[in-house]
Order: C-alpha cells, then sequence, then structure tokens
C-alpha cells in the first residue's frame, strides 16, 4: 500500500487527473495519429523500396533511393528552398518585429483592430490571393504600368516569375504567422524590465538590446519557425509567381509523386524535408530553454 | 557619513493629473541629505506618482524637482543620478543575480575589474554572495528582494527610491528587513525615499514622514510630531489609534456634553465645529473628583504587555479606548472615570 493510498482523496484525484489528460487530449492526439502519423509512417516506409517502371511500388529493399537524393541537382533544390524560405523569414522578421511591436504600444481599442487587419487576408482563399499577386506584377500589372505612366521606366520591368516574386508572395502569404507570436511576447513583457534598465542608465536602444530583444526572442523563433517551414515546403506560390523556374523542395517532392511516379524518392525527398524541419525545432527548444533561464521558471 | 539637514531633493509644486484624476495636487516637499523619507498614505493618494516623477517615468503637467543645483525634470531617465527599487523588483529573468547587480555600473563604463569588486561587496552586504550564479527565478521572495536592494545601491546614488519595498514579504521577514533598510541606509550614507502605505513599516523606519491623501501633501513631520501632534482630522486618523470627540472649539479644548475636555492647539487658532485628539494610552482611569469623562467598561482586552478596555461615554457613539501596561485595570460593567493631561491632547478642525 502505498502513501497516497492512506490519504483518501489524494489518490481519487490524481486519477481523476489522468481521466482528464486522457478526455482532453486523447480527441487530438488520436486525430493526429490516424490521419497524421500513419500516412507519414506508410509514406516513409516507402523509401526503401525500387519504383515500378510505370509508376507503383516494387517491394525490394534499396538504398538508391538515398544515394540518389546526394546527388547535386536535389541538393541544389533543397539549397535554393533554403536559401528563398531563409530570404521570406528574414525579411518578415526585419518587417513583422517592428510591426508587433507598434501594435502591441497602441491603446487597447486600435490594438484589436490591427490584429483583426493582421489576420484578414485569411479570410479570402489562398489561391484567390496568389493569382492577384500575378495581376499584380505582370507587364501590364498597375505596378508596371504607373511606373511607365511616371516616365521612371520605358520598358515593363520583368517582376513576375522571379526569384523575388516567389519571396513576395511567401511573406505575404506567411507574414501574419511571424506578427501574432511576437506580439504575444512584446506585449507580455513586464513595462517595468524596460524601465529597470533606463533606471540603471540605459539608453532606450541598449534596453531594447538588452531586455526587449532578448525577452522576445523565443516569440521571434516561433515566428520565424512558422514562416520558415511552410515556406520551405510550399509548392504553389514558387509555380504560380516563380512560373516554374523557380524549383523548390516542395515542387519536387510534389512532381515525384505526380508527375514521375517515383514514390520512393518522392518519399526519400519528404523524409529529407522532415528531418531538417525536426533538427529546427529542436534547435529552437533548445535555444528558448536556454533564453528562459535553466529550465525553472 | 555626512551631516543630515541640506536639502537635497527640493520638489516644488507638482501636479499631475490623468483625465479626470487629480493624482498630485500643487506638491511640495524638502528632502534632505542623508535621510530615510517616508512618503506614507492610502493607495491612491499619489505616492508612487510621485516617485515616478522623480525616477523620469512620470512626467508632471506642472512644477520642478531640484536635486542639488541640477534641474532633475530636464533629464531623461536613464540620465538621472537616482535609482528605484521596484515594488515588483522587476529583476531581468535571463540574466544571473551577479549580472543583475553588475548591469547599472556596466552602463556607467565602470571598468570590469571594479564592477566585479563592487559587485562582491555589494552582495556580501545584502548576504548573496553564494547565490550570484542564480538567476531570478530559482530564488525565493526575500532573497530577490535583497538582489533588487543591491541592485539599486550598487551604483551609490545621490537618491534611492524604494517603491513598496518590503510589501510582498510575510511579515517575520518584513520585520526583519526593515531593521535592515534601516542599517543600510546608515551604512552607506545614501539618502533613501520609501513609499508605503503602511504605517508601522513608515513610522519604524523613517526620519521624516509625508502623509499623502488625495494627491496633497497633509503634513510632513517626524514619526514622534505626526504622532503626537497632528495637523489635522485625516493625519490624526491614519497614524496610530485615537479617540476623536466631536465639538465646538473653545478656549483650552473643546466643549463636549454640556463640560470642556482640555486640549492644546497646534498652529493656527480653531474656531466652530472640532474635534479633540486623545490617544489610548495618554487617556488614564482617575477618582471620580479628578474626572473629566465617565462611562462604562463594555470590554478589556489583554495581550501580554499591553492591555486595552473599551469604554462607552454618553455622547460618545464609538467606545473610548484605553489601554496601558500590563494587565486591564478596569473589569467588564464597571463604572469607571476618565482623565488625561490636556498638553496631550490636540484640537483639530473638523
Amino acid at each position: 500500500m502505498t502513501s497516497a493510498d492512506l490519504v483518501p482523496g489524494r489518490g481519487a484525484s490524481r486519477r481523476r487527473a489522468r481521466v482528464e489528460r486522457v478526455v482532453f487530449l486523447g480527441p487530438g492526439i488520436g486525430y493526429l495519429i490516424a490521419f497524421m502519423a500513419i500516412p507519414v509512417l506508410l509514406i516513409l516506409s516507402l523509401t526503401i523500396f525500387k519504383r515500378g517502371r510505370f509508376g507503383g511500388v516494387v517491394y525490394q529493399p534499396t538504398i538508391e533511393n538515398f544515394i540518389r537524393a546526394f546527388d547535386p541537382i536535389y541538393l541544389s533544390v533543397l539549397g535554393n528552398s533554403l536559401v528563398i524560405a531563409s530570404i521570406t523569414t528574414v525579411l518578415a522578421l526585419a518587417l513583422g518585429y517592428p510591426t508587433a511591436y507598434g501594435i502591441a504600444k497602441l491603446a487597447p481599442k486600435w490594438r484589436t483592430i490591427a490584429l483583426i487587419a493582421v489576420v484578414l487576408p485569411f479570410w479570402t482563399n489562398f489561391l484567390i490571393r496568389t493569382y492577384a499577386w500575378i495581376v499584380l506584377l505582370n507587364s501590364e500589372g498597375p505596378i508596371n504600368k504607373s511606373l511607365v505612366g511616371a516616365g521612371l521606366i520605358h520598358q515593363p520591368l520583368e517582376l513576375l516569375y522571379t526569384r523575388g516574386a516567389v519571396v513576395a508572395g511567401l511573406l505575404y502569404a506567411y507574414i501574419p504567422l511571424m506578427i501574432l507570436p511576437l506580439y504575444a511576447s512584446i506585449e507580455r513583457l513586464d513595462p517595468q524590465l524596460r524601465e529597470a534598465a533606463a533606471n540603471l542608465g540605459a539608453s532606450p536602444w541598449r534596453t531594447f538590446r538588452d531586455v526587449t530583444l532578448p525577452l522576445t526572442l523565443p516569440g521571434a523563433i516561433i515566428g520565424s519557425i512558422f514562416v520558415f517551414v511552410p515556406s520551405m515546403g510550399n509548392f504553389i506560390i514558387p509555380e504560380l509567381l516563380g512560373g516554374g523556374k523557380t524549383v523548390m523542395v516542395g515542387n519536387l517532392i510534389r512532381d515525384q509523386f505526380l508527375k514521375a511516379r517515383d514514390w520512393p524518392f518522392g518519399a526519400v525527398l519528404a523524409l529529407a524535408l522532415i528531418m531538417f524541419l525536426v533538427a529546427l525545432f529542436a534547435l529552437q527548444s533548445w535555444v528558448t530553454r536556454r533564453l528562459n533561464g535553466g529550465g525553472r521558471t | 557619513m555626512t551631516t543630515q539637514g541640506d536639502v537635497l531633493v527640493s520638489i516644488q509644486r507638482i501636479a499631475r493629473r490623468f483625465g479626470d484624476v487629480v493624482a498630485l495636487d500643487d506638491v511640495s516637499i524638502d528632502i534632505r541629505d542623508n535621510e530615510f523619507f517616508a512618503l506614507l498614505g492610502p493607495s491612491g493618494c499619489g505616492k508612487t506618482t510621485l516617485l515616478r516623477v522623480l525616477a523620469g517615468f512620470e512626467e508632471p503637467d506642472a512644477g520642478q524637482v531640484l536635486l542639488g543645483d541640477t534641474d532633475l525634470l530636464a533629464l531623461p531617465p536613464h540620465r538621472r543620478p537616482v535609482n528605484l527599487m521596484f515594488q515588483s523588483y522587476a529583476l531581468f529573468p535571463h540574466m544571473s543575480v551577479e549580472r543583475n547587480v553588475a548591469y547599472g555600473l556596466e552602463r556607467e563604463g565602470t571598468a570590469k575589474a571594479e564592477v566585479r569588486t563592487r559587485v562582491g561587496e555589494v552582495l556580501e552586504t545584502v548576504g548573496l554572495s553564494e547565490l550570484a550564479k542564480r538567476r531570478p527565478s530559482q530564488l525565493s521572495g526575500g532573497q530577490r528582494q535583497r538582489v533588487a536592494l543591491a541592485r539599486a545601491i550598487v551604483k551609490r546614488p545621490r537618491l534611492l527610491l524604494l517603491d513598496e519595498p518590503l510589501s510582498a514579504l510575510d511579515r517575520k521577514v518584513r520585520a526583519e528587513m526593515q531593521l535592515e533598510l534601516k542599517r543600510l541606509q546608515h551604512d552607506v550614507g545614501i539618502t533613501f525615499v520609501v513609499v508605503t502605505h503602511d504605517q508601522e513599516e513608515a513610522m519604524s523606519m523613517a526620519d521624516r514622514i509625508a502623509v499623502m491623501h488625495e494627491g496633497t501633501v497633509q503634513q510632513v513631520d517626524s514619526p514622534v510630531d505626526l504622532y503626537q501632534r497632528p495637523s489635522n482630522l485625516f493625519v490624526a486618523q491614519f497614524i496610530g489609534t485615537s479617540n476623536l470627540f466631536a465639538g465646538d472649539a473653545v478656549t483650552g479644548g473643546i466643549r463636549f456634553a454640556g463640560r470642556t475636555l482640555p486640549g492644546v492647539v497646534v498652529g493656527e487658532p480653531i474656531s466652530g465645529a472640532s474635534r479633540l485628539l486623545v490617544r489610548p494610552e495618554d487617556t488614564v482611569l482617575v477618582e471620580p473628583r479628578d474626572a473629566l469623562l465617565s462611562g462604562r467598561v463594555i470590554e478589556t482586552q489583554f495581550f501580554g504587555g499591553v492591555s486595552t478596555v473599551a469604554i462607552t461615554v454618553a455622547g460618545h457613539d464609538v467606545p473610548v479606548l484605553l489601554t496601558r501596561q500590563g494587565a486591564p485595570s478596569a473589569v467588564r460593567d464597571a463604572e469607571v472615570h476618565l482623565s488625561w493631561d490636556p498638553a496631550k491632547a490636540v484640537v483639530l478642525s473638523a
């Protein structure tokens, strides 16, 4: 008999906590296992098999797919995706931080309005918004027309189907995911910490560097991951705004599954992307834990 | 230790309002060099706003503040030779105790070796040398309070502001820290201005106290004078326990229930409706022929060192309280007769 059993109530309340955990977490975890984990595992199990001549899978073990993934062609696609997703993330951070900071400093009423404005684009379909960018950027579009009309340029600029267009599209699509967690962490920051820094002789810039920035870094890291991950795997924006010239790893995976019908190799590429992102999350949680001061809070 | 007496901070006619709320209304206070000064008042009286004006986090609508010859209000917060110990302590959670304390010195551009020495010294002073490497989240409330104090005094400011420094601590630790703060102020020779709503805290620590109410200064005096010679009814009621008899002012006292209760007038002459303040420990039981008032005992309480007797007196709607050393001097329901030394009773304008 354990001591917990001797106290009436204690064992019961512990049992209740266990029941509550199952009730609250069960549905979500069950859903994720059934519709996320199992399909992903099924796809990943294909990595060690050969492809069929006309698509499909031949169940003969091989490591060929993994070797092929290290082909410079594919590595350069991965590298390209990395560069585009990184540029997008850095720009989102550079634009999102001042925006989030500004919103957090507004009067409560305006704060709500500003936050609604930030998420407003999500009310429209993602594809429609991306098509709108095609209209905006093409050689007959409003940007080129007004620049030509103002006499600033003679020839319409090549805006669409460039890497810049892809970055612009990704930035537009995902910047709210940067602003929201940043806003949350800036808003939560105790204003007295900034006052304390000023009181100890720190200039406003120094206060930002020593107090505001490090303490809102967890929000910045979460926002960066929220932007980086979908940017890295996105294949619609590179296709529509990059015109197929800018191939990202998302396009490559999609093409292996749907066009080349090489499911095993597509699975290897998907695995590579997943591994990369998992490593990123591990880094994020490590950095955040360090920032929060040795785990105990 | 420098001599106490010269004015260090001169607060002149400071006013601050927030919309319709007047937080500070024409506040003038002189704080002397090297004194332990308390701003005392109920919550919402403006004491914290005044502290924030001194630290530079609040800009007054009118008035000025001189620190020596410097116009304090012209300086941005980070240039003021004033340090503040925050009520919430506001320790930097991402820095160790040692780095929290060093932060102010580093901003001054103090040499590394000297920073290390001074941080070491001040941590020694507050008894936290062993915890230098810890983060604030790993400390108890009392320890955090010491870090906050160390961080505020390490720069040796001319003026140290303390916002409810002991309010987050439990009773026992608080009493200890009161003594320690007092000792520390004496040792480091810095002028302390402490904001508190706890009159015992202010009385036990401060050399002088400014009692504030609704944005105005009611009285600035030593604890003893505040207690014995309150200048108005608010101060009399706010500081300590009091028996207050209502009546019209007459020469040498007030008229109460057909007789004159004797007392003294401090300052301006008073006429019309007044109150007579007699402290419970100045109230004594006497023979019927010497009585100023008579009444019946309704309750006695014995606290060990002192005892209290509550007495109903005709014409006075709350019981008159009497305290004395030792055991109660009367029993319940006894008919008793009261008197006091007229020099210790104060006539106040109602």
